[in-house]
């Protein structure tokens, strides 16, 4: 790591008045990522404002929204009984993130902040049009995800919260990296009286993103079926050593048939 | 990713960041440079070198320790980020008389390591998981003890070393 200082405010107020001090401030949340990245020297900051006293760690479900503090851990939201029983998709996909000592620490703010185009949450936000919520104003999550590793954040913007109107039914659907448990495709769908609405993601070179056919097919038929035969073409996907473009657009395919017949079941 | 096992040069600190950290029932204070993780301050600091460095960046689960009770990746919290909490590692685990904690006889009795590496994170990680109760199956152990790699293979035998803790557990409550 690079030389920094390290503040530990104790209100969001003073943690952007910090960042605002200085343009190579940064905010950790969990650290999940960032502490990898400053090992690796891919990130110089002068100034490390860690958020973990500022708050922003709560889970309220009032007349059918989920809010979520944005410093809650993904186990924290695992855990949770009420989003379980009402928001099951949501609930299973926090379960799913990495592993137990990862859940314990990394936070869903961190995660959306970072926009990692292989991360769980953008499908549950995008899919459910979620709103992030920062100091400064609020932000829908068709305008808030640009790309991969790039958010609609201004700089020293914080997110507070994050609210997702909770569908009828929803469910996600990974195929993980049995290694890192990122997702290499990754499928949430959500469904809201007759509009459903299906995000991906880890598949697109250009992050998370919404599937209008399937959309179209499950609006008007929800059931596995009614997507069967859906080919979602491999242009602009993404290809590695885990998996190439025809086969991330293969899986798309697969991983959406069974969170819908899982969201149908449940 | 890039390779990140070296160690790389450190640019000297301006100034050392003073801290008091809470391990196994004592609080110990420190002047450390804001950079040093809490893996680094245990080892390098307070000579507990039974938390290990594997992967040092939070892939491997060898650094494993408890912060309040909870299992977190010491290679990738801050030592000034775990201020003002109980941090819990494998020195603290066996008792005052040097009684090795049920886990720790487990691993012995199941022969649940070879090389041993990986072993004082796994056993702080299979202390929480019994405690979150996730130990209903094996597949069930298998899934949350996932974050802990073992090189050596010992899975089976670290999966029967938990398999009979939490049934011993079970039988106690």
């Amino acid at each position: 790591m690079y030389d920094f200082t390290y503040e530990k405010p104790a209100t969001v107020a003073d943690a952007v008045k910090l960042l605002g001090t200085d343009d190579s401030a940064k905010a950790l949340a969990g650290g999940m990522t960032f502490i990898p990245v400053l090992k690796q020297r891919l990130n110089q900051p002068s100034m490390v404002v860690d958020l973990s006293k500022t708050g922003m760690v709560s889970i309220i479900i009032v007349s059918g929204k989920l809010t979520i503090g944005a410093m809650t851990t993904h186990g924290a939201i695992a855990h949770n009984a009420e989003i379980r029983e009402k928001f099951h998709g949501l609930s299973e996909m926090a379960g799913w993130i990495g592993d137990t000592q990862v859940r314990n620490r990394g936070t869903m703010g961190g995660s959306l902040a970072n926009n990692d185009p292989s991360a769980c949450y953008p499908a549950a936000a995008l899919a459910t049009g979620a709103t992030i919520v920062t100091e400064r104003r609020r932000i829908e999550a068709a305008d808030y995800f640009q790309g991969m590793f790039t958010t609609a954040l201004e700089p020293g913007e914080i997110i507070t919260a994050i609210e997702f109107p909770i569908p009828e039914k929803s469910a996600y659907e990974k195929f993980r990296n049995p290694a890192s448990r990122y997702a290499m495709v990754g499928v949430f769908v959500a469904k809201y009286g007759t509009d459903v609405r299906v995000a991906i993601t880890g598949a697109s070179q250009g992050g998370v993103f919404r599937h209008a056919a399937m959309e179209k097919a499950l609006s008007a038929n929800f059931s596995p079926d009614a997507i069967a035969g859906i080919v979602t073409p491999a242009t602009d996907l993404n290809s590695d050593i885990h998996a190439s473009a025809p086969y991330r657009a293969h899986l798309i395919g697969v991983m959406a048939k069974r969170a819908v017949a899982k969201a149908v079941a449940a | 990713m890039p390779d990140t096992n070296f160690e790389q040069p450190q640019t000297p600190a301006a100034t050392p960041l003073a801290m008091t950290l809470h391990v196994n029932g004592r609080d110990h204070l420190m002047a450390l440079d804001p950079r040093t993780t809490l893996l680094d301050a245990l080892r390098e600091h307070l000579g507990l070198t039974g938390t290990k460095v594997g992967c040092n960046h939070g892939t491997c689960g060898a650094c494993t320790v408890h912060i309040d009770g909870r299992r977190h990746l010491a290679c990738l919290v801050l030592a000034a980020a775990a201020q003002r909490r109980n941090i819990g590692t494998i020195e603290g685990l066996a008792g005052p008389d040097g009684a090795l904690h049920p886990m720790q006889a487990a691993f012995v009795a199941h022969d649940a390591l070879q090389c041993g590496y990986c072993t004082p994170g796994q056993i702080m990680s299979a202390v929480a998981c019994v405690a979150e109760g996730h130990t209903g199956s094996d597949a069930e152990i298998r899934e949350y003890m996932s974050g802990n790699l073992c090189r050596c293979g010992a899975y089976p035998n670290i999966v029967a070393a938990v398999r009979e803790v939490a049934a011993n557990a079970q039988q106690r409550s």
